[in-house]
């Protein structure tokens, strides 16, 4: 049952990404590509978890502590460049 | 025991997956740059939040699942705080929103930072 | 002792946080958080002055009750996108006024709004007094502004005190 639910996550998750890369590369807005960026990177955070469950591995979740950071800084990043033109104030 | 386990983290595994979908489904539906900001802020969150705990009951490293939703979390209205103000600073004009009755300006319209 | 950890709420969420990248507790891995809870509160007080207090019994009881709001905000705002047609959602903005003693209290106070029913915190006054949030669908933006006061921020201030 647990296999089930599993393939069943992991195929949401993959769609969810695909619909996110569609307003990714729809936009219209600027805001809006990142925001899709945004949301493909947790969509992958809880692809690496479900594949690391189905695996038996914990490896992916070392991978995905450093994927948030890494997203998350980035994104906050690019806003901070949208808003001002520099990152670092 | 294990039986419980099993059926607790796939229930769990489902709802997270289907936030997940309509966390993006959202995403591409609403029609309107503010609104397309609420569905990943938290339908998409809370889905992670689902998979993680799901993953922390049977993939034997809790504490580290506990520690990505955590953050996570954290992050979040972080994450839609600055999307929201790339969104008024950029998209909207400067009459879309309501003044904030004090006298003193929005934050992102200022000149200084 | 409170020379050596002035804030222990810190310090022990950094012992905490440690054991937990860790993912096991030996020892070792438990030396290491306590020197590190230890030192970095010490190491970053300068930087951060005036830290505020909250009461830590009554921040688990917010953060529960917070944790709640947002699973039943996940479902409303899931709905929303579900079910309610494109041209029948209400979109609002909402001017928040906060009164709340320190930029600590007013940021949880955001986050808050972000994470629960429909409403993101969107941008914040020059002072930092008054909230701007934006709703998905609020038919009602009085009683949302109520709400906010009266569930959140109410108990911040007796956080926060």
């Amino acid at each position: 049952m647990l296999d089930l639910a599993l393939s069943f996550a992991i195929s949401c998750f993959a769609l969810a990404l695909l619909l996110a890369f569609w307003r990714f590369l729809r936009g219209p807005q600027m805001a809006d590509r990142l925001l899709a960026m945004d949301t493909m990177v947790v969509d992958v955070i809880a692809l690496l978890v479900l594949y690391g469950i189905r695996a038996g591995t914990g490896l992916g979740f070392e991978v995905a502590i450093l994927l948030a950071m890494t997203g998350f800084v980035s994104t906050l990043a690019f806003c901070k460049y949208l808003l001002r033109g520099r990152i670092i104030e | 025991m294990a039986q419980i386990i099993e059926i607790i983290s796939s229930l769990l595994l489902v709802t997270g997956g289907l936030f997940g979908l309509i966390g993006s489904y959202g995403l591409v539906r609403l029609g309107e740059g503010m609104q397309r900001l609420h569905a990943p802020t938290k339908a998409t969150t809370i889905g992670v939040g689902a998979v993680l705990i799901a993953a922390g009951l049977v993939g034997g490293v809790a504490s580290k699942a506990g520690l990505v939703a955590g953050f996570l979390f954290l992050t979040a209205p972080l994450t839609a705080l600055f999307l929201a103000r790339v969104h008024l600073f950029r998209s909207l004009p400067p009459g879309a929103v309501p003044p904030t009755g004090t006298g003193v300006d929005w934050a992102s319209r200022s000149e200084t930072p | 002792m409170r020379r050596l950890y002035p804030s222990p709420l810190l310090s022990a969420l950094q012992i905490l946080l440690w054991v937990m990248l860790a993912g096991e507790l030996t020892p070792g891995v438990l030396a290491m958080a306590v020197l590190l809870g230890t030192t970095l509160p010490l190491l970053t007080a300068r930087w951060w002055p005036d830290r505020p207090r909250p009461h830590p019994l009554r921040l688990m009881a917010y953060l529960a009750l917070v944790l709640w709001d947002v699973i039943l905000a996940s479902i409303a705002v899931a709905r929303i996108i579900l079910f309610l047609p494109q041209d029948r959602i209400r979109s609002a903005w909402v001017v928040v006024p906060v009164d709340l003693p320190c930029a600590e209290a007013r940021a949880l106070l955001a986050g808050t709004i972000t994470l629960t029913p429909g409403t993101l915190t969107a941008d914040f006054s020059e002072d930092g007094k008054v909230l701007l949030v934006h709703a998905l669908h609020a038919p009602d933006t009085k009683a949302l502004r109520e709400e906010i006061r009266t569930r959140y921020e109410a108990r911040l201030k007796r956080i926060f005190t």
